[in-house]
């Protein structure tokens, strides 16, 4: 088998198809001969990466988890009880994603351990997506841990085309990517064609477009806990509208190259300098004082 | 690049700069200091300075000079295991000229009177670069087996090392050379695919114009 490049999504989706396999296979295969081990052991390693994304989850909806400099923690527990008690206006599985990736992200914020994906920032999206498939939607443990290598090829398309960094590329980097990851695992998962999982990972990107890495007190709490609950949102809405049979008019790896030049073109305050956003607000002043005392926010870096 | 730099690493929250790579550095210093740790100062420079309380920066330095993976979940409780474990360190936000804004200089004194000083950034996504090791401008991001061979700079030095090296199968995927002046102390910093046996170092300090040899494997 020849190397890929993942250079574009197209080439992925075009070798995938021609060998009629899902991405995910194609991937593996490939992965294992690039890093001469057996596609058995990489294999194992995901298991392991996918049983840290659900203790990650469980531990992250505990009531009395806090972060470590007290700003944030609780809100997936309360997710949690909503989505189990009330009425969730857009139905049980959405509502439990959206607790899973405010518990995973709340558990990182904690110290908890967790699989970034692709950072630490954006790191609840992924696994909200798939533990909702593997425990609403039923999809089985082996498929889940396929879909895992579709989400990170994406990623690695990503990364070579533009990047994933806040600090580079703004939230929309690290947020959105983790979304259009999601949303190709998900389509895949659903049981999508490989140019399906291409259309959501299109919408899904295209949708954050522009939005900005505007740290708290320059934690990975405020926004960046809610926008994993969002960038969830964002990969379901994606895939769905990929799996109805909806196109992006702008191909993936053209949404991407904007994406870079969105992000090139992005003020240094708003590429996780905690300088402009929301961390320039009154509050999120305020709250920087409370956190660190009275260094103001403009003299971070 | 490969799939596990995106879906990965697995590791201690909240941020893979402030907090994974702040532990890689911590553990660079512990290798290369190639005993326990009684004693730490660490000087943080910029973002680090600035933000290391909330990101938990403090906690994984020190996590990782106790000789702790940035995925190890003891790395919460570290400052307590430190205590035990008998290591006094302190932290000193300052100003270093020049530095990555994820800058931490971590001084190291071991059980046996050993001292070390390791420099290093936090470049993003958990990757580190070391840049001083000893005040000696070196370059390695601990995803190798890395030689530091400090040596006289002389004709057919860096040859030495590297046919040495050579002879023993391994391959040289980065190599930086630094010297204080023409003719006076150099490092030769050597990243190889794969690993070695320690042992190499002794062999290597055997060969001409070399003052120390030290290997660090992928951290």
């Amino acid at each position: 088998m020849q190397q890929l490049s993942y250079a574009t999504i197209a080439g992925l989706v075009q070798a995938a198809e021609k060998a009629g396999v899902p991405l995910s296979h194609l991937v593996l295969a490939d992965q294992a001969q690039q890093l001469e081990r057996t596609p058995q052991s990489l294999w194992e390693q995901m298991d392991q990466s996918l049983a840290v994304m659900e203790e990650s989850a469980q531990m992250g909806m505990r009531p009395d988890i806090r972060s470590t400099s007290g700003l944030t923690g609780g809100d997936a527990a309360r997710m949690q009880a909503y989505a189990k008690g009330g009425s969730p206006l857009a139905g049980g599985p959405f509502a439990r994603a959206v607790a899973r990736a405010l518990a995973v992200s709340e558990y990182n914020a904690a110290m908890g351990r967790i699989v970034a994906a692709p950072t630490a920032g954006s790191c609840g999206i992924l696994p909200a997506a798939v533990l909702t498939m593997l425990q609403d939607r039923g999809a089985s443990r082996e498929a889940c841990i396929y879909s895992l290598f579709t989400a990170a090829a994406v990623g690695m398309v990503i990364a070579q085309n533009a990047c994933i960094a806040g600090a580079q590329g703004g939230c929309q980097a690290e947020c959105g990517s983790a979304a259009a990851m999601a949303a190709a695992a998900l389509v895949e998962l659903a049981g999508g064609t490989p140019d399906q999982c291409a259309q959501a990972v299109a919408i899904a990107l295209k949708n954050v477009l522009g939005l900005v890495c505007d740290p708290v007190a320059g934690l990975v709490e405020i926004p960046c806990i809610k926008r994993n609950a969002s960038g969830v949102a964002g990969a379901f809405t994606a895939a769905d509208m990929a799996l109805a049979g909806i196109k992006s008019a702008i191909p993936a790896d053209e949404v991407i190259l904007a994406m870079k030049w969105v992000g090139d073109a992005m003020p240094a305050a708003l590429r996780e300098t905690a300088e402009g956003g929301l961390a320039a607000t009154p509050t999120g002043r305020r709250l920087h004082r409370q956190v660190f005392g009275d260094q103001p926010a403009g003299e971070m870096l | 690049m490969n799939v596990f730099d995106i879906v990965g690493p697995v590791m201690i929250g909240p941020s893979s700069s402030h907090t994974a790579g702040a532990a890689r550095i911590g553990r660079v210093a512990y290798k290369l200091l190639g005993e326990e740790a009684v004693k730490a100062q660490i000087l943080l420079h910029g973002s680090f300075a600035k933000t290391y309380r909330g990101h938990g920066t403090d906690k994984a330095l020190v996590a990782g000079i106790l000789g702790m993976k940035p995925d190890d979940a003891r790395l919460r409780q570290s400052f307590q295991l430190a205590q035990q474990a008998g290591l006094q360190f302190s932290f000193t936000p300052t100003h270093l000229e020049g530095a990555h804004p994820n800058t931490a200089r971590i001084q190291l004194t071991g059980a046996s009177g050993n001292q070390i000083s390791v420099q290093g950034a936090s470049v993003g996504g958990g990757n580190i670069l070391i840049t001083q090791v000893n005040g000696m401008p070196v370059e390695l991001t601990g995803q190798y087996t890395t030689l530091i061979v400090l040596h006289r700079d002389a004709p057919g030095t860096i040859a030495a090392v590297t046919e040495y090296v050579g002879r023993l199968g391994a391959n040289i995927c980065n190599f930086r050379l630094a010297r204080e002046k023409k003719g006076g102390t150099a490092v030769m910093t050597i990243e190889l695919d794969g690993g070695l046996d320690p042992a190499v170092n002794r062999e290597i300090r055997k060969l001409p114009n070399i003052i120390g040899s030290t290997m660090l494997e992928p951290v």
